[in-house]
């Protein structure tokens, strides 16, 4: 048993110690905000925060995010950043499919969050983990851009 | 009329508890909030004219949705043709995932529910809108018979009708009993584009508050009571069966309850995923190999190349191509080789089902429920009520939720435990056992005249036919006309032209299917390819060369050009960098696109800037369209630099996102879309933006480096030797 900080919240979760965040997320929390997709670490669907610090759940054992605190997509529009980076991605209809969104909008906050005024080469240094195969690229980019309130470049 | 639709209680109870259970529920956090996206439940709401529209005592509109929402902008594009002629707000218009019926929600174009093919606007452009309008005229009745007054001294706006002359208004709410009781009309007038205040105007989408809070479901999201967890494997070799496994250990690891064993295939169930899959870990499944054990891409490819040496099913023949190339002053020949490709949709496959005595629940986001509903009717001997499919969101189809294969195993596994079980392909099972684009190889022969112009084509196209598993009747005179599609009907207008198809199927286990673009991805490859090297072999402008074939084809010219004027087509460029054109016809759509491709000294291709010049008809949600142009084109070039499936000792080789590697945003061009203004019926957006950009990259390619590229993918050919 352990008891993880989730959302501002404690949650006694019994599950081994090497579980991934993931599927504690999932399948005993039944927070299925957080997405799996690729379980090594290779496409950011999974991406969570972690003390602020964006994570990929997917390849987190539950031991090492005790006395930690989890934010996951369900709570990240309470924090400054999250809600600027959503209502960009609503402002600019940025998903698709929307599967891979969580991770995407979890890791432009965690961007935002800790560089207010990311340069494009920022942008796409942070947000390289996270594929998305629609091809929503071209709008996170904006939308990143609109929520840290820089002017689109002309065309 | 709609006992169909109503939900059973067992059915009610499942959702309740699902909506009731997870963290899924904390909406907003003051966000504006549009749309809403429900299960296939549909309210029992008194006023339900057709198949697609329910009305409650509210006023609140539920649109049923035929189609399913993959990320192509179907849950806003078609609410948009509904509220058009309804006369209501589409921002309040709930969409709910369609039921199973391959009757009543067939899609026009094809005759069984699907969506697909990128024909959703191209179908149900005019059933649509004559849904909404049969349903205003039958509230404006139910006013005017109120009032009693002409229904003609009456208009339907904002979800109310109103009678002018006295300033009387009721809503559509109040309006429902009575429009229930009304015959429906048989005919209604629909509007004149001229007179539209929705269609053709960019709306934002109905479905993005779910999908940027984690709230959105998809079928993986599915929590029910007492439900289980289901990790499986199957035979890594295709045709291979399950030899041995040590279920002691897979059932020592703690949360494992159950593991089931299938011919071809194995699954442990557990309380969670991941102790599921810890078990499949120590469960360690032995395989017989069988006849596919020594199977190579050697052997794939050979077989290709000896069926493409024998003349096939002829699929078009102008004039006499063979004999005009011998008398031709040149002979230019190819050969093209497409590869397997996997769909490597973000959401991996997987399928939650509830099979008791009297039913199967199975709640799956799919592209095609009626024939899911049809196959485990038969897998499992229930009757068509009691084989219930509760739709999804899909993360993700381009073809790959076209089959319901993942069904299948999920229903066969689900025969073997009590209760509720969600059953997960991991990413490598995803990958492993896809169903895969065909490999295809294409041979191109031109004769051309002694300035180069081309004055014969012979095409012969060689590889697996889905037509013929999946829709034999659509197989005419022996051709399948998918596999010759953007070949046969190509838009340039060759003097003569022959085309011809040779099936070939690969080793049995091996199994082809639908990918983003089918038909129209490959052909197009082939044909944009072979006229640029017409082009470049007569030393002629490659814009200009296709431009001198295409007297006829006013639509695809103009993209073309407009595409080429954009992207500053013929101003000189830095040393290493390329443009490349490409012209795609397909799906009733024309697209030009230039690509500016940078290529670095040791071969690395980077696509800089990509310009795009749609023509698709009249328009319905132009963002949309934008949307899915960026779309398809970031698609088709992971496919052309990266996608390849390769087989090896009958396996797959690739086995997650580190080796099926696909663009990401820090490898994406710039893309400009430019979207021409057209009453032309409504064409398709969801594929042929995939379909151009493959061959654009590599005539951009050829510009920089002189290389051309005639197999896929693009990998390391551009590397100088």
């Amino acid at each position: 048993m352990v008891t993880l900080n989730v959302n501002g919240k404690p949650r006694d979760i019994d599950v081994a110690d090497d579980t991934p965040l993931l599927w504690t997320l999932r399948d005993v929390l039944n927070m299925t905000g957080t997405k799996f997709g690729c379980g090594q670490g290779l496409c950011g669907a999974c991406t969570i925060h972690i003390d602020g610090q964006p994570a990929r759940s997917c390849i987190t054992p539950v031991s090492t995010a005790v006395g930690k605190r989890i934010t996951t997509i369900e709570a990240i529009g309470a924090t400054p950043a999250g809600k600027k980076v959503q209502a960009a991605w609503l402002a600019l209809d940025v998903p698709q499919c929307g599967y891979c969104q969580s991770g995407q909008i979890m890791s432009a906050t965690a961007l935002l969050a800790a560089t207010p005024r990311p340069s494009d080469a920022d942008i796409d240094s942070a947000m390289a983990g996270n594929i998305c195969r629609c091809g929503t690229y071209p709008r996170i980019r904006a939308a990143i851009r609109k929520a840290a309130g820089i002017a689109e470049k002309e065309a | 009329m709609n006992a169909r639709d109503l939900a059973s209680p067992s059915r009610r109870r499942f959702v309740t508890a699902t909506a009731a259970l997870g963290g899924g529920l904390l909406l907003g956090f003051g966000l504006p909030v549009r749309g809403e996206v429900r299960d296939t439940l549909t309210t029992n709401a008194p006023f339900a004219p057709n198949a697609f529209l329910r009305i409650d005592r509210a006023g609140k509109v539920t649109f049923v949705s035929p189609m399913i929402e993959m990320g192509q902008g179907t849950y806003t594009s078609l609410p948009m043709l509904v509220a058009e002629e309804l006369e209501v707000d589409v921002d309040r218009v709930a969409v709910e995932h369609a039921p199973a019926d391959d009757k009543v929600y067939a899609n026009p174009l094809i005759g069984i529910q699907m969506t697909g093919a990128s024909t959703a606007i191209r179908g149900m452009y005019v059933p649509l809108r004559r849904a909404g309008a049969t349903a205003r005229v039958m509230l404006v009745a139910a006013a005017a018979q109120r009032w009693k007054v002409d229904p003609a001294t009456c208009r339907a706006e904002n979800g109310a009708v109103v009678h002018a002359a006295t300033g009387r208004r009721l809503g559509y709410g109040a309006l429902v009993d009575a429009a229930a009781k009304l015959p429906v009309p048989e005919k209604v007038a629909l509007k004149e584009p001229a007179a539209f205040r929705l269609v053709g105007k960019a709306h934002r989408r109905l479905d993005t508050s779910g999908k940027v809070n984690g709230s959105a479901r998809f079928g993986i999201d599915t929590r029910l009571p007492g439900m289980k967890f289901a990790v499986l494997a199957q035979s890594p070799v295709f045709g291979g069966k399950l030899a041995s496994i040590d279920e002691a250990k897979a059932k020592a690891v703690p949360g494992v309850t159950q593991v089931v064993r299938l011919d071809d295939a194995v699954a442990v169930v557990a309380n969670h995923t991941w102790a599921a899959k810890q078990g499949l870990a120590a469960a360690a499944p032995q395989w017989d190999a069988g006849p596919n054990a020594k199977v190579s891409m050697t052997d794939i490819v050979g077989q290709l190349a000896r069926a493409a040496e024998k003349p096939g099913a002829v699929a078009r023949n102008d004039g006499d191509a063979a004999r005009a190339i011998a008398g031709a002053a040149k002979r230019i020949d190819a050969v093209y080789e497409q590869p397997f490709l996997a769909h490597a949709t973000m959401e991996p496959m997987n399928c939650t089902v509830h099979l008791t005595t009297d039913g199967c629940d199975i709640w799956v986001g799919t592209q095609v429920p009626g024939l899911t509903q049809a196959a485990m009717m038969k897998l499992t001997g229930l009757k068509r009520e009691q084989v219930r499919i509760h739709n999804h969101l899909l993360g993700g189809g381009f073809g790959r939720r076209l089959e319901f294969d993942g069904t299948v195993r999920a229903v066969q596994i689900a025969q073997h435990v009590r209760g509720p079980v969600q059953v997960i392909w991991p990413r490598e099972e995803d990958i492993q056992h896809d169903m895969y684009r065909p490999y295809y190889y294409d041979r191109v022969t031109a004769g051309v005249d002694a300035q180069g112009k081309a004055v014969a084509w012979s095409h012969r196209i060689t590889g697996s036919s889905i037509v013929a598993r999946y829709i034999p009747a659509s197989i005419k005179n022996g051709v399948d006309p998918d596999a010759v599609e953007s070949s046969a009907n190509l838009p340039y207008g060759f003097p003569d032209i022959h085309v011809d198809w040779v099936r070939q199927e690969p080793p049995s286990g091996i199994q082809t299917t639908w990918w983003r673009g089918v038909g129209v991805t490959r052909g197009t490859f082939v044909v944009e390819s072979f006229v640029d090297e017409l082009a470049a072999s007569a030393k002629h402008d490659p814009l200009a060369y296709r431009i001198a074939f295409l007297d006829k084809n006013p639509r695809a010219r103009a993209v073309l050009q407009l595409a080429a004027e954009r992207s500053g087509w013929g101003k000189p460029l830095p040393a290493g960098q390329g443009r490349g054109i490409a012209l795609c016809t397909g799906f009733g759509s024309f697209i030009g696109q230039v690509v500016q491709v940078s290529v670095g000294k040791d071969g690395a291709v980077s696509p800089v800037h990509v310009w795009c010049a749609v023509d698709c008809g009249l328009q319905v949600n132009p963002d949309t369209i934008r949307a899915q142009m960026e779309s398809g084109i970031i698609f088709g070039l992971s496919a052309a630099l990266f996608g390849e499936i390769t087989i090896k000792d009958g396996r797959v080789e690739q086995t997650n996102f580190g080796d099926y590697r696909v663009l990401r945003i820090s490898e994406a061009p710039r893309i400009d879309v430019h979207l021409v203004n057209s009453t032309e019926a409504p064409g398709g957006i969801g594929e042929p933006g995939t379909s151009c950009v493959m061959p654009a990259l590599t005539n951009a390619i050829f510009a920089a480096t002189g290389r051309r590229i005639r197999k896929l993918p693009v990998g390391d050919q551009a590397r100088v030797a």
